[in-house]
């Protein structure tokens, strides 16, 4: 767990770094190594479409249940309706977010969390750092907190929650949840004023590679085939079937031949898959422009009930605390 | 005398939360003391983004002890009356007395309470005040039970009296009380101990936080008179900005940015809202120009650089947003409200009214009837009226709802619309709060009123009418707002034939156009009750057939309370009790109504035939007076009435043993109240 001492003792890399960093994977790197060295498991991206950090299981399952828990890592983010083939400075369908969770939320959560920021150049005496009430909630995750937007200079850098509920159960103890928008606070380590002009790798790198070497053209051919050419009946078709798996993979019993003595396997992970993947045809669909307002609160609806399927399903595995709880009531 | 500093530190606390809460804190703190009976003087709260804190002065040191005797029931009272008595003293048998007294033996109860130290009281109460907090929203942290508007981190409770403090000890959650704090989050140096209140503020203040939201309030506007001066521009005022910034920052410091020229053609509205909205600047302004071209951020932080980065971190995020703004606008100019109106024809308004292309041809075809009733060009009203909503489709306004209207009228400027047209779509949404101004331009009128009769007779056909508990489509905000168009423009308008037919046209009962107009009686209550109109007497008009002219109403009823608030006017009202009194019972036991007019010739009595003669006479001055709408006059003529009746039962007996005598005295006494009723129904007038 990081505590207040941890926080005072810095890398070696934070030692050398102090200077800002120069390209986007630096930035990355840093966090990485930040949160490394205070205790969180550093993982790597969720391997599916997610439309932010926080549908990666390690946030959202794990901030169910009484255990402990503490994980750092980036995941790449898909918005099908942001896309702007690559044109508009700020704004992509394929974007960063870097996530980090621990629970508890320890007490010197915001100290660790503005520390981070000096630890990727934002000197706290130079800037002016704010936390901006901003109460977050996902209807599709059924799930909500409360905590801040923090503003550097003016600028949302971060979204800050101590989350509530999450699946509609109430987590005990509370995880805290930081996500720090990555291409946007980069750029602004960095003084660029166009994402596709920002450093990726070091500049006097041999090959140096800008943001939109590696990005323009995805950003171009995705926007294209959300907002006019995904097949929108195959992805109803998919969201069907995704809801439909999601709950046949929850209908199993609970007791898995396979495992030794009869064990109990519930199966929360692949059954949340379905629901991460529903939740993203869901957004594939609204870009392609063929939801109303009326239908689009019913789709919310429909994954988030799967979400909660799935979060009753995890409280009852061991990872999710399970049998900590039974014993408990009894 | 000590004095109680009670500090409680947390994570930011949401800015507009801050001062109710500071409010509550002391109004709880002081409930608390004063049910445990411990005097004090003065107490005040302070709020900052990270602290509610609160100063008692003059603090009694310890309660005095109470003694309390409790008279019971009869020695020889059954035992359950006993066990009651017991129960609620908390004592048991053998600790009463037994005394003497007038109707027997009697148990007397003696309670005797010490005096408490106040620290003691204060270590109990503090907790119970916290836990029972009522923040809007709270939450949990961490593996805690403890909740609190954000992480509630550190309490300092502390007695203090001359110069020596002692900490007030209680544990909430794991948290112990101390007499430690924290200075600003990043200009500050630590934690430190206070001695006091005096010692706490003068230690904030060199630890960079200003403890009063006043005086933080007092440093931004004077910061930003400074900054503003210097650059020869004016502040454009913000009071409800000015408070929220207040609750943003412990140190303030105002610092000056600019508005690229290239924004600076955008509408100042948009500049000034997008910089609150998104970055919650104040605009400054250039008194020559009237352009918004530069802003005032409040940092929290004295920078090393002097606020360098942070203006210019500002003005970047600033530069991305007013891209964004103009991009809309120009986006929306191009294509224009004709093409935002098709989009806006295809929108739901809602699923039982239907879609915004029926409620559009609805307001126009409405401004058009009401056009002439207002002196509006109805071809100007109804061009109004079609493009009204077109802005809720634009870009801008979907990113700023805020600036429906407003948006619509620069778009129609833009597109060379008529004057008028573009007044009134702004403007039609007036009175936009219920002290703001009412539209004054006629087609501005006509629009208005259109609009708000519009939603208010399509929700009342669908039966949504707001209740006691909610008004989700701001129904009577509508209401209100034709009722102050009409009354403040003097314009003349029959609502309940309006009413009927909008009605109608949703194929609902007719008796729903009587229901929004008893509604509007409603309102009219509401809104003449602050200038001393009395709702029953608003009552005794509108029960008179066919009055839905509200500023005919409105005249009737003020000279009626005149008339009323006078001594012959409460006469009259007494006489025309009696008389409604009698004919009641009369009516009712004879099992007949005495509707007939009573004959001049069956007259007996001087008093009678005076009457008589002041009826004829009433009826002949009242009729036309009425029809001229000389109220005043009126109720002159119709008071004139007051002696010939007091006369009349003074002197004459109605139940006459003569059955014929008798009848013609009651329909004489029904001819007084048609004569008055005329004016008003003065059955509803209370007293």
């Amino acid at each position: 767990m990081p505590n207040s001492k941890r926080n005072l003792k810095k890398t070696v890399e934070e030692q050398a770094g102090e200077a800002r960093p120069e390209c986007f994977q630096e930035v990355i790197q840093r966090l990485n190594s930040y949160w490394g060295s205070r205790g969180c498991a550093v993982l790597q991206p969720y391997d599916m479409e997610v439309g932010a950090g926080t549908f990666h299981a390690a946030t959202t399952l794990r901030a169910l249940g009484p255990r402990q828990w503490a994980a750092a890592y980036p995941q790449p983010s898909r918005r099908p309706t942001d896309g702007r083939y690559g044109e508009n400075p700020n704004r992509l369908q394929h974007y960063y977010q870097y996530q980090v969770i621990i629970k508890p939320s320890p007490p010197d959560l915001q100290e660790l969390y503005l520390g981070s920021l000096e630890a990727i150049g934002l000197p706290l005496r130079e800037h002016d750092i704010r936390f901006v009430e901003d109460d977050w909630e996902s209807p599709t995750l059924g799930a909500w907190g409360l905590g801040w937007e923090v503003w550097c200079d003016g600028m949302e850098v971060s979204q800050f929650t101590y989350f509530q509920q999450v699946g509609g159960h109430d987590c005990r103890p509370v995880s805290g949840e930081l996500t720090y928008g990555l291409e946007r606070l980069a750029m602004y380590v960095l003084g660029v004023e166009h994402v596709m002009d920002m450093p990726f790798n070091p500049p006097d790198a041999a090959i140096p590679l800008t943001y939109g070497d590696v990005f323009r053209q995805t950003e171009r051919e995705y926007s294209r085939w959300n907002f006019d050419v995904a097949d929108t009946e195959m992805l109803l078709r998919h969201f069907e079937d995704a809801e439909v798996e999601c709950r046949r993979i929850l209908e199993q019993p609970a007791i898995d031949p396979r495992m030794s003595a009869n064990g109990a396997n519930v199966m929360a992970h692949p059954a949340y898959d379905q629901c991460i993947k529903a939740s993203h045809l869901f957004n594939l669909l609204d870009a392609r422009g063929v939801i109303s307002p009326t239908e689009r609160q019913a789709y919310i609806a429909r994954v988030r009930t799967l979400a909660k399927l799935c979060a009753d399903a995890f409280v009852q595995t061991e990872a999710g605390g399970g049998g900590e709880t039974a014993a408990r009531a009894h | 005398m000590p004095e109680l500093l009670l500090e409680l530190f947390s994570e930011e606390i949401p800015a507009r939360m801050q001062a109710r809460a500071a409010d509550d804190l002391s109004k709880m703190v002081g409930a608390g003391l004063k049910a445990a009976g411990v005097a004090f003087g003065e107490s005040r709260a302070y709020a900052t983004p990270r602290r509610l804190t609160l100063h008692i002065v003059e603090l009694a040191a310890e309660t005095e002890a109470v003694r309390e005797e409790l008279k019971g029931p009869r020695t020889d009272a059954p035992e359950k009356a006993l066990e009651g008595f017991l129960r609620k003293t908390g004592l048991t048998k053998d600790q009463l007395e037994a005394r003497d007294d007038k109707k027997g033996q009697v148990w007397f109860a003696v309670i005797e309470r010490p005096g408490r130290q106040a620290r003691d009281i204060i270590a109990e109460l503090v907790p119970d005040v916290v836990r029972k907090f009522p923040w809007p929203k709270s939450m949990r942290w961490g593996a805690g039970d403890l909740r609190w508007v954000r992480p509630l981190r550190s309490i300092l409770c502390i007695l203090s009296e001359n110069g020596a403090a002692t900490v007030v000890p209680f544990e909430i959650d794991g948290i112990e009380s101390g007499d430690v704090t924290a200075g600003h989050r990043f200009m500050g140096d630590g934690t430190f101990r206070v001695g006091g209140f005096a010692d706490y503020a003068e230690k904030l203040r060199a630890q960079n936080v200003l403890l009063d939201p006043a005086e933080r309030a007092a440093a931004i506007e004077e910061g930003m008179a400074a900054l503003a001066k210097k650059a020869k521009l004016e502040i454009v005022p913000d009071l409800g900005l000015l408070r929220e910034v207040v609750g943003l920052v412990e140190w303030p410091v105002p610092l000056v940015g600019e508005v690229e020229e290239r924004f600076r053609s955008l509408p100042p509205e948009v500049l000034q809202t997008s910089m609150k909205e998104h970055q919650k600047f104040f605009s400054l302004r250039d008194p020559k120009s009237g352009q918004i071209t530069g802003f005032v951020t409040v940092a929290n932080i004295e920078a090393a650089d002097g606020g360098a980065k942070i203006v210019a971190g500002n003005q970047r995020v600033l530069r991305a947003r007013l891209a964004d703004a103009e991009f809309f606008y120009h986006n929306d100019l191009k294509n224009g409200l004709e093409s935002a109106l098709e989009k806006l024809q295809l929108v739901t308004f809602h699923n039982k009214i239907g879609d915004q292309s029926s409620r559009i041809d609805r307001i126009r075809q409405l401004s058009r009837e009401i056009s002439p009733l207002v002196g509006a060009d109805p071809d100007l009203s109804d061009r109004a009226a079609q493009l009204a909503k077109a802005d809720l489709a634009t870009e801008m306004v979907y990113e700023f709802p805020e600036l429906q209207g407003l948006m619509g009228r620069y778009y129609a400027q833009a597109a060379g619309e008529p004057a008028e047209v573009s007044t009134a779509i702004e403007a039609h949404y007036q009175p936009l709060g219920p002290t703001a101004a009412v539209p004054t331009e006629p087609v501005s009128i006509a629009v208005a009123l259109a609009d708000k009769i519009d939603t208010l007779t399509a929700f009342w056909a669908i039966d949504e009418k707001p209740t006691g508990s909610g008004d989700p489509f701001a129904l009577r905000r509508a209401a209100l707002g034709v009722i102050r168009i009409l009354l403040e423009t003097e314009k003349r308008i029959r609502l309940r034939g309006l009413f009927a037919e909008r009605i109608r046209g949703f194929e609902a009962s007719e008796t729903v156009a009587d229901d929004l107009l008893a509604f509007f009686a409603d309102r009219l209550k509401v809104y003449l009750r602050d200038d001393g109109v009395r709702h029953d007497v608003i009552d005794a008009v509108f029960r008179l057939p066919g009055q839905d002219d509200l500023v005919d109403v409105t005249a009737r009823v003020r000279a009626l309370q005149e008339l009323l608030g006078s001594e012959t006017g409460a006469n009259l009202l007494a006489a025309f009790k009696r008389a409604n009194n009698i004919l009641t019972a009369e009516e009712k036991n004879d099992g007949v109504e005495y509707s007939l007019d009573p004959n001049p010739r069956l007259a007996e009595e001087a008093a009678e035939k005076a009457l008589f003669a002041a009826l004829d006479a009433a009826d002949a001055a009242i009729g036309p007076r009425l029809d001229q709408e000389d109220y005043p006059a009126a109720m002159g003529e119709m008071a004139k009435l007051r002696a010939p009746l007091d006369a009349f039962f003074d002197d004459v007996i109605v139940n006459s043993e003569n059955d014929i005598i008798r009848r013609n005295r009651l329909c004489l006494l029904n001819r007084i109240r048609v004569t008055m009723g005329k004016v008003a129904d003065f059955s509803a007038i209370e007293g």
